[in-house]
């Protein structure tokens, strides 16, 4: 009932936000959010409690004939990535209170739209539900990013929507190509993951690399993985601040999560012999993505290719189908969350300040505001994986795993250490660092609201680099759980 | 007490934070006082541990203070180890660091960054002190990374110099080539033995086969040449010296650039296991000692001759440690850390007294000025040359000593090096105090010994220069060698020394003349004929100008890693990504266009023209059936 719940609620806030008019909007979608908020921190008090309570999952026919049923439920994986989703909305809302949006309701009412389908996606346990959610999260940031982006961004918003649509058609022939595989004894043709996972196992090897191939495609766009990539950074670019963080902050999770749970179970042969060849690729773009990201003037473009890099990791982590690289993965998948949102926020802050991205413009801006310069630092180094932040548990595990899989793998996906030191301690200097260079600019202090956005990110990439045990402890079984499957 | 390890690095942190908090808002005193004060109550609670660990039988005791990351069988709490090891380190750092803190609080007063700075050197504490009290591996990266944090905050902490900050990120890159290495040897280390505590994997150390240590070993390496600033991955230490002066003999002296040999002599069973590692790091140790001190013989920067004298003096520890003589390492880190400490320290009292100048070919005659300055650096000087009875000579001469017994040749290169050493260090002595001053004279004007915040730390260390060669007097002095004693419990293969008493006293001998006629030497070239180093590098013959550019080692990384790694990366993102990959993509795109264009034209709206095609449709259909 809770999952369903919160659904629906987002769904509801945003039908509301229609009819209020001017900058009220914001306030109301912000109070939204932060229940939402509310609700999934009560959802993870519960499932502590007793994981398999009833309270949590919902089960009721839609299309019986077809065997679809509006099934969500939580397990440790899609419970993290909720709460992720929920705790970053309220953060997105509340860090674009800066900027006027044309038409607020609308915007406003969009994100929450979105928000519905991304927990959508992460609790169904149906396929074809699951299915729906992916392609509705597609509409309202299409939309987002079509009438509030900016340069270029008909051309590039339609070429992103053209690239997943394209993309999720593979998983659709993918899904119901598993379904007309499932009830083979029954006869009862069924959408559910259990039952879409027994069908995948039974397949033969041929058959598992047809499924395996259709849906990697999907998911590996919607990351994207190298070389599927070329929509994302203009995309990321275009898109108004507030759809950026919600394409790199939660979207681009859903083809992460989907490869752990909708394909990693289903084809075990197949990922025993095709896993080292989709790996490569990732680990080719981490390479790849972080050698084009030292050369990047636009800094939101520059984090734009730092994501790509990030996520190659990610996912080349959950290719090795070993406890740590589908752990690691989980947790990096929090932690890349919440720090290309705390970057995307400076990149725009920037841009507010001093109206250009363009690191080589900028300069000396820590001397007019060390408060900033201090705050950007941590987010620095949660993105450099530096122990005791964030971003260092997730990417021990990842490389960890993939090591595991393939030590020649292992040591190349680690030259992200390296690599990420280069792009990001440059750029950091680059802006904040040295002597001023726009003279007529004035870096004053923050607004408050992306003052506490930011540092509410720093408390995050802190806490969870020290004590990551919250985090571990909901993945840890739900990554063992699943990866019996692969038995 | 022991079950109060946790305080050791818990005051640091503490101070850390009030400082970041309410540093602005403080007064310079009570920002300074509490950074000092941290400092000082972890060197108590360390003293204290260390007389109850060297008391009692126990000699190594894990605290775990929570459970950190936990993947399966992947177990790493957050947990530190108290052994004799672990508590000579931690007495090292917290009490120099605390001379340093009290010292700094004079140097950086009228610095605007005052409260920065002591956070920064909290911070940096904090970190120093879990990379050597962590007890299993990922701990000890913890603060690995951490104190790499810190050096990249304070080579940078004048940050409105790019220069500066250049270094800084060179530094925190370099550290990171190393890191990698060591990252990758955790994991092996976990794959292979299921764990990386300790203790655990120390016992299984022999089950596991040799070709598997030897990799192992040979990643641990790469990190600790990181950080111990060793070929090749040395270069980023003397640009490390933008930073303030204490920082330079904190971090890049007495702390920090040990943390290498600190890592390997916690390691010491896989080294002891696998003899090519060991050469290795033997080889790594003594070219490095000999290259540095080349360099060193034509600096004319006072804190850069310091600089590559660390590097210098981190190979020949490297290169105890590849003979195997873990406990003269670790002799030679604390004495080492004394004197190099000092000297950085008497030279921040110098450049203090200069206004900031560091070019020794523009000081002279400075003994009169700097009296407790002169003084105590003379003795530094005499320790690093290996002179007798100074604290240094006994540590070198354990080296050497077992050195020898290993390789000859290796004897000589060392030999060579610290030869080299007595040289330069002697040669900035007498250009900085004897002779006439050779600066403005304004400077002259303006010299002045430093206040006693500054003077006392360098009388300590002193001190402790001159005499801390009782730590580990020979044992063929028919002495006891508490070092050795010490770290017993610690090193788990030992070799023990095979040379006669006849051979030592030899050797011992040979090192004394050395250093002495190599001094004297020095006299004379620089006070008696008052040699001055040259202003223009034209000036200087070709071998001299090789040396004096530092072999060109700077513009050989340049030329053969910064610049490919740059144009590469232009090409991926401006022909590959642009007009590769992405234009394959639009010509997908531009390709359905294409096709659905010309279908297009078909729906002409004709009737006729609809009727015409479907009659051909049929008669096709009726043509290729009747052919089957």
């Amino acid at each position: 009932m809770l999952t369903g719940f919160l659904i629906i609620l987002p769904l509801i806030a945003a039908l509301l936000l229609f009819f209020i008019k001017g900058e009220g909007a914001k306030k109301v979608a912000l109070i939204f959010a932060l229940a939402e908020c509310g609700i999934s921190l009560l959802a993870y008090v519960w499932y502590r409690s007793n994981p398999n309570m009833e309270a949590l999952s919902l089960n009721c026919n839609w299309v019986e004939s077809l065997g679809i049923k509006f099934a969500v439920g939580l397990d440790g994986i899609s419970l993290l990535m909720v709460l992720l989703t929920t705790f970053l909305v309220p953060l997105i809302i509340l860090s674009s209170f800066k900027t006027t949006y044309d038409k607020p309701n609308a915007f406003y009412g969009l994100i929450l739209l979105m928000q519905s389908a991304l927990v959508g996606v992460f609790v169904a346990n149906d396929g074809f539900l699951f299915y729906v959610f992916w392609e509705l999260a597609l509409i309202p940031i299409y939309f987002i990013c079509l009438l509030w982006g900016g340069e270029n961004r008909a051309r590039i918003t339609f070429k992103f929507f053209v690239y997943t649509l394209f993309g999720s058609l593979f998983m659709l022939i993918g899904l119901i190509f598993l379904y007309n595989h499932t009830g083979l004894d029954t006869g009862i043709k069924s959408w559910a993951i259990n039952d879409l996972y027994a069908a995948g196992r039974s397949l033969t090897e041929a058959q598992q690399t047809f499924v395996f191939w259709t849906i990697l495609i999907a998911f590996a766009i919607k990351m994207p993985i190298f070389p599927l990539h070329t929509w994302q950074p203009d995309t990321y670019v275009t898109a108004p601040t507030p759809g950026t963080m919600l394409l790199a902050g939660i979207m681009l999770k859903m083809g992460t999560f989907g490869l752990i749970k909708w394909l990693l179970p289903m084809t075990p042969l197949a990922l025993e012999k095709w896993g080292g060849v989709a790996m490569g690729f990732a680990v080719v773009g981490i390479i790849y993505a972080s050698c084009i990201a030292i050369v990047q003037k636009d800094y939101k473009r520059l984090i734009a290719y730092s994501s790509i890099a990030h996520v190659g990791l990610i996912a080349a982590g959950i290719l090795s189908a070993n406890q740590q690289g589908v752990q690691g993965a989980v947790i990096q998948m929090m932690s890349h969350g919440i720090n290309v949102v705390g970057l995307f926020l400076i990149a725009d802050i920037l841009m507010r300040h001093t109206g250009t991205r363009d690191i080589t413009k900028l300069g000396g801006i820590r001397s007019m505001n060390g408060q900033f310069g201090v705050l950007f630092l941590i987010i620095m180094l949660g993105a450099v994986a530096l122990p005791l932040t964030n971003g260092f548990v997730g990417e021990f595990l990842l490389i960890n795993g993939v090591f595991k899989f393939n030590a020649w793998m292992g040591a190349f996906a680690a030259l992200t250490i390296i690599l990420s030191a280069v792009y990001m301690l440059r750029s950091y200097q680059a802006i904040m660092l040295g002597e001023k260079k726009l003279n007529e600019v004035v870096f004053g202090s923050l607004a408050d609201s992306d003052k506490a956005v930011l540092i509410i990110i720093c408390i995050a990439v802190i806490a969870i680099g020290v004590y990551p045990k919250p985090l571990n402890d909901l993945a840890e079984p739900a990554v063992k759980a699943l990866l019996m499957n692969l038995k | 007490m022991i079950k109060l390890i946790g305080l050791v690095p818990l005051f640091p942190l503490i101070g850390f934070l009030i400082n970041s908090f309410f540093g602005k808002k403080m007064s310079k005193g009570l920002s300074g006082t509490i950074a000092c004060a941290s400092v000082l109550a972890s060197f108590i609670v360390s003293v204290l541990i260390f007389m109850e660990v060297n008391a009692s039988q126990q000699k190594s005791t894990v605290i775990e203070i929570f459970s950190w990351i936990n993947s399966d069988t992947l177990k790493i709490p957050f947990s530190f180890l108290v052994d004799p090891l672990s508590c000579l380190f931690l007495m090292n750092i917290t009490g120099i660091g605390f001379l340093i803190h009290v010292y700094s609080t004079s140097y950086m007063k009228d610095d605007e960054g005052f409260s920065r700075f002591f956070t920064y050197l909290n911070l940096f504490v904090f970190f120093m002190l879990l990379l050597v009290l962590g007890s299993n591996y990922l701990i000890m990266f913890v603060g690995w990374e951490g104190v790499g944090l810190c050096s990249y905050l304070l080579i940078g902490f004048w940050f409105k110099n790019d220069a500066y900050n250049r270094a800084a990120n060179k530094a925190f890159i370099m550290n990171r080539i190393g890191d990698l290495g060591f990252l990758l040897g955790i994991i092996m280390i976990f794959i292979n033995f299921g764990s990386i505590s300790f203790g655990e994997v120390f016992n299984k150390a022999s089950s596991v086969p040799t070709s598997t240590i030897t990799t192992i070993a040979l990643l641990l390496l790469v990190g600790a040449m990181g950080k111990s600033a060793q070929l090749p991955l040395y270069t980023w230490l003397p640009d490390a010296m933008a930073g303030p002066t204490p920082v330079s003999a904190l971090i890049h002296a007495a702390t920090m650039v040990t943390a290498g040999i600190y890592m390997i002599v916690r390691s010491n069973i896989f080294y002891s296991i696998s003899d090519a590692a060991s050469e290795c790091v033997a080889v790594v140790g003594a070219v490095t000692a000999l290259f540095a001190a080349l360099i060193g013989l034509l600096q004319t920067d006072i804190k850069k001759i310091l600089a590559y004298s660390t590097v210098s003096q981190l190979g020949l520890m490297f290169l105890a440690l590849g003979v195997g003589a873990y406990s003269s390492a670790v002799f030679h880190v604390t004495t080492h850390a004394f004197f190099k400490a000092l000297l950085f320290l008497g030279a921040g009292s110098v450049i203090h007294a200069m206004g900031g100048e560091q070019d020794i070919r523009k000081m002279g005659g400075l003994k009169k000025a700097l009296p407790i300055t002169f003084i105590t650096m003379l003795l530094g000087t005499l320790a690093i040359s290996g002179v007798p009875p100074f604290a240094g000579f006994f540590s070198k001469d354990e080296i050497l000593a077992h050195t020898y017994e290993h390789s000859q040749l290796l004897w000589v290169v060392g030999s060579i090096a610290s030869l080299c050493t007595a040289f330069y260090m002697f040669r900035l002595m007498f250009l900085t105090f004897w002779g006439s001053f050779r600066g403005t004279h304004e400077q002259q004007h303006h010299l002045h010994e430093s206040p006693k915040a500054m003077t006392i730390p360098l009388i300590v260390l002193a001190a402790l220069s001159v005499f801390g060669g009782l730590l580990g007097l020979p044992e063929f002095w028919g002495a006891k060698n508490w070092m050795s004693e010490n770290l017993d419990s610690v090193i788990i293969r030992k070799n023990p020394t095979i040379l006669s008493h006849e051979t030592e006293w030899t050797l011992m001998a040979i090192a004394v003349l050395v250093a002495l006629s190599t001094i004297y030497f020095a006299y004379q070239m620089f006070i008696k004929y008052k040699v001055l180093p040259a202003d223009k590098v034209a000036d200087m013959k070709p071998f001299q100008r090789v040396i004096y550019n530092k072999f060109y080692v700077d513009e050989i990384y340049d030329a053969i890693i910064r610049k490919p790694l740059d144009a590469v990366s232009e090409v991926l993102s401006k022909l590959v990504d642009k007009q590769m990959i992405d234009a394959a993509v639009n010509g997908v795109g531009d390709l359905t266009l294409w096709k659905a264009s010309i279908f297009r034209k078909l729906q002409t709206g004709h009737i006729g023209f609809y009727i015409m095609t479907m009659v051909v449709g049929v008669i096709a259909i009726m043509f290729f059936s009747l052919m089957k």
